[in-house]
């Protein structure tokens, strides 16, 4: 018998409708209704983000970067949330969804700015309705809540026009989930009635800390008592994340409330390139989730349905082409001048901030005459 | 069009009058809605501009600062109130590390029109937690803005001003002088919102005050010059950015400073404004800055807070000390 109070062994139902052999399978509630060039389409998701994300993690090991959080393992959980999106919604991230600002179209050479210290995001969210990722954990919850309790006031909620009805999605990990601001969040999006989705990827580690140490119950009950529906959807299963999200958004557009998601994965390398797991957790656990793996399952099913070999190595070729993009751009990302980064501060900029631009550039320029 | 009328009426007409004016401004907070705010000053807005616009919260300040966050990128202009001083630590790692910053983070694509309102201070006989200043917390957090009004006149105008303002704007509301009146000129703004004003002129010593402290500086002045002694009352108003203009320009003639806050000293305003008075006026200074502050105490049960906040003897005190040397 399970123990109920094990978060991670929880018998709640794991909609699933890809298995990690590749056999289609049907839940009760959620289809996935794509055709196959959809899931074609998924798959290059796919592994672009996984592309995007190795190399990263070398362009840190060979200097080019201070830090990279790997996204290595959740590329379904991402890529099947983010493609429910329609261009009008909203999407919060965190540090770690590479997948979910590569899908939205922003360019991935603003993450590596980001962690190469060149940049702090420095993109504009309404261009492709893709926030700025967050660091504070949780934080960025209760910003989607807020979006969407905007977009109610705009009455761009249950209108039936699919061209209109708009939500938000925010991205958490199951370490936020013990934040006040998540908890904040749901409240709130209950109450509200608000159409944003909270999408949990439970990768069971927050750095070293496991699940049942951040909560007793599984992640998607925690909404029960909020007043929302929880889902718990298999994390490495792009068809599943992509059908519980699409119709969680549909219910937020349609003016029925938030949905938490819990999209259980597992994060299958550090937290960071400065992390070393093997403190916390044993090697044999990974080799269990390897054999769930996201982008292998999607294949299998793709060539058991006669996608030919060579539409693969188009998207192999896809993603290398990505990689040598990534690893040319990440070195002319431009440095960031500290002159102009006062321009920033203020929207209508203080006599003070300009006086303190003055001194450094006043300093700067008598280093450089001293040099000289 | 000048009317008599309390900091709260001032405060009210002027919210009602910027969202009138702006579809896009909206109100958020505890008690706000139905109730009018604890303190009354949103009295009546959300029967006139509905419960849309005005918003009763659920309890929880990093939830009204945070969606107010995911308002703003829509283009509305929360204005929101944090029932008092002492509620708004929960929040304050939303202002810090998120109001704050995303417009420099976004390398200036995304503005954050929010206004804080807080009612602040002590001096009206409260309970813990409801006569804190935290105002230098918000100054020394880049980004920022944050304003204090000291009568009815400034608190119309300048609520209205931080509304239009599309940078973050903190503002102290002195809860001690919300029941004084004073007259309100519907019709004229008079100052810029980033302005300081010298509010009684004088030859002897200069008075830095803000928000609460400003009326208590005036009464100073008032008792100092029965004993001839002609003092300068500056508001600053401002808190981040400074406008120390007119301080240094009175300190340069009068020689003499003294800062006055209800905040604990040690880095509070005070600090600040003593170094730059030293940076600016070193050879006009014939005694160094004098600082007349709270006691770097959590603030005290209320039995004891006369004598925790500065009042008239510790400031003419403070006076008798820079004009000794
Ligand atoms: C408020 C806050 N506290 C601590 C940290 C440091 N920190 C960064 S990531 C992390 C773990 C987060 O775990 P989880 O929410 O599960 O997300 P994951 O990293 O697994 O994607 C911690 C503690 C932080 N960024 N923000």
């Amino acid at each position: 018998m399970t123990d109920p109070s094990d978060p991670t062994v929880a018998d709640i139902p794991l909609v699933q409708l890809l298995t990690p052999a590749g056999v289609r399978t049907t839940s009760p509630e959620y289809a996935y209704d794509g055709s196959l060039p959809d899931i074609q389409d998924l798959f290059r998701d796919l592994v672009m983000t996984r592309r995007l994300d190795t190399e990263a993690f070398a362009l840190q090991r060979h200097g080019e970067l201070g830090l990279w959080p790997p996204a290595l393992g959740q590329e379904a959980a991402q890529v099947g949330s983010a493609r429910a999106l329609r261009p009008q919604d909203f999407a919060f991230p965190t540090y770690r969804d590479h997948g979910v600002v590569l899908c939205r179209g922003e360019d991935p050479v603003h993450l590596l700015g980001i962690f190469r210290g060149s940049s702090l995001g420095g993109w504009d969210p309404s261009e492709h309705n893709v926030a700025l990722p967050n660091i504070i954990i949780g934080a960025q919850t209760l910003h989607a809540t807020g979006y969407a309790m905007a977009l109610t006031l705009e009455g761009l909620v249950g209108t039936g026009d699919p061209e209109r009805d708009a939500a938000s999605i925010a991205y958490l990990g199951d370490g936020a989930t013990s934040q006040g601001d998540f908890n904040e969040a749901l409240d709130w999006a209950a109450v509200h009635q608000a159409p944003v989705v909270f999408f949990c990827q439970n990768n069971q580690y927050a750095i070293s800390v496991p699940l049942e140490r951040q909560t007793r119950v599984p992640i998607s009950q925690r909404a029960d008592g909020f007043g929302l529906p929880g889902v718990r959807v298999d994390g490495n299963d792009v068809l599943a994340c992509h059908a519980v999200t699409t119709a969680a958004l549909q219910r937020a557009r349609d003016g029925q409330g938030p949905t938490l998601i819990e999209a259980v994965t597992y994060r299958m390398g550090p937290h960071t390139t400065s992390d070393d797991p093997t403190r916390y957790r044993e090697a044999a656990e990974a080799d269990v989730w390897r054999a769930k793996d996201a982008i292998e399952r999607v294949r299998l099913h793709l060539v058991s349905e006669g996608v030919p070999a060579e539409w693969f190595a188009e998207v192999q070729a896809e993603a290398d082409a990505l990689g040598v993009h990534l690893r040319e751009a990440c070195q002319n990302i431009p440095e960031p001048d500290l002159a102009e980064l006062f321009d920033h501060v203020h929207v209508d900029t203080t006599e003070e901030t300009e006086q303190q631009r003055a001194e450094y550039v006043a300093w700067r320029d008598s280093l450089e005459g001293s040099v000289a | 069009m000048t009317e008599k009328m309390t900091m709260v009426k001032a405060l009210n007409t002027g919210l009602r009058a910027s969202m009138d004016q702006d579809p896009k401004v909206i109100v958020m907070g505890e008690d706000v809605g139905r109730l009018g705010g604890v303190f009354r000053v949103t009295e009546g807005l959300q029967k006139d501009f509905g419960e849309g616009r005005v918003m009763d919260t659920p309890l929880a300040e990093s939830a009204i600062l945070g969606t107010a966050i995911g308002m703003t990128f829509r283009g509305f202009r929360p204005v929101v109130e944090i029932q008092f001083d002492g509620f708004v630590y929960p929040a304050y790692d939303q202002i810090v590390s998120q109001v704050s910053r995303l417009h420099f983070r976004s390398g200036g694509k995304i503005p954050m029109p929010i206004v804080i309102r807080i009612p602040f201070g002590g001096g009206i006989g409260a309970v813990e937690h409801h006569s804190d200043s935290p105002e230098a917390q918000f100054a020394l957090t880049a980004g920022l803005k944050v304003v204090s009004c000291a009568d009815p006149h400034d608190a119309h105008w300048m609520i209205q001003q931080a509304i239009e303002s599309d940078d973050p704007v903190v503002f102290m509301e002195p809860k001690r002088r919300y029941w004084e009146s004073g007259q309100v000129d519907t019709g004229s703004t008079s100052l810029p919102l980033f302005a300081s004003r010298v509010v009684r002129p004088g030859t002897d010593a200069t008075l830095i005050a803000y928000g609460p402290m400003v009326k208590t500086c005036l009464e100073s002045a008032a008792a100092a010059a029965e004993e001839g002694i002609d003092l300068e009352v500056i508001d600053l108003r401002t808190l981040s950015p400074l406008d120390l203009g007119p301080v240094i320009e009175s300190v340069r003639r009068t020689g003499h400073a003294v800062v006055v806050h209800e905040a604990q000293r040690t880095l509070g305003l005070g600090a600040e404004v003593a170094s730059r008075i030293t940076e600016e006026c070193f050879y006009s200074l014939e005694a160094p800055v004098q600082r007349v502050t709270g006691y770097d105490l959590p603030y005290p049960p209320s039995r004891v807070e006369e004598e925790f906040l500065p009042g008239l003897d510790r400031i003419l005190d403070a006076v008798d000390r820079a004009r000794a040397y």
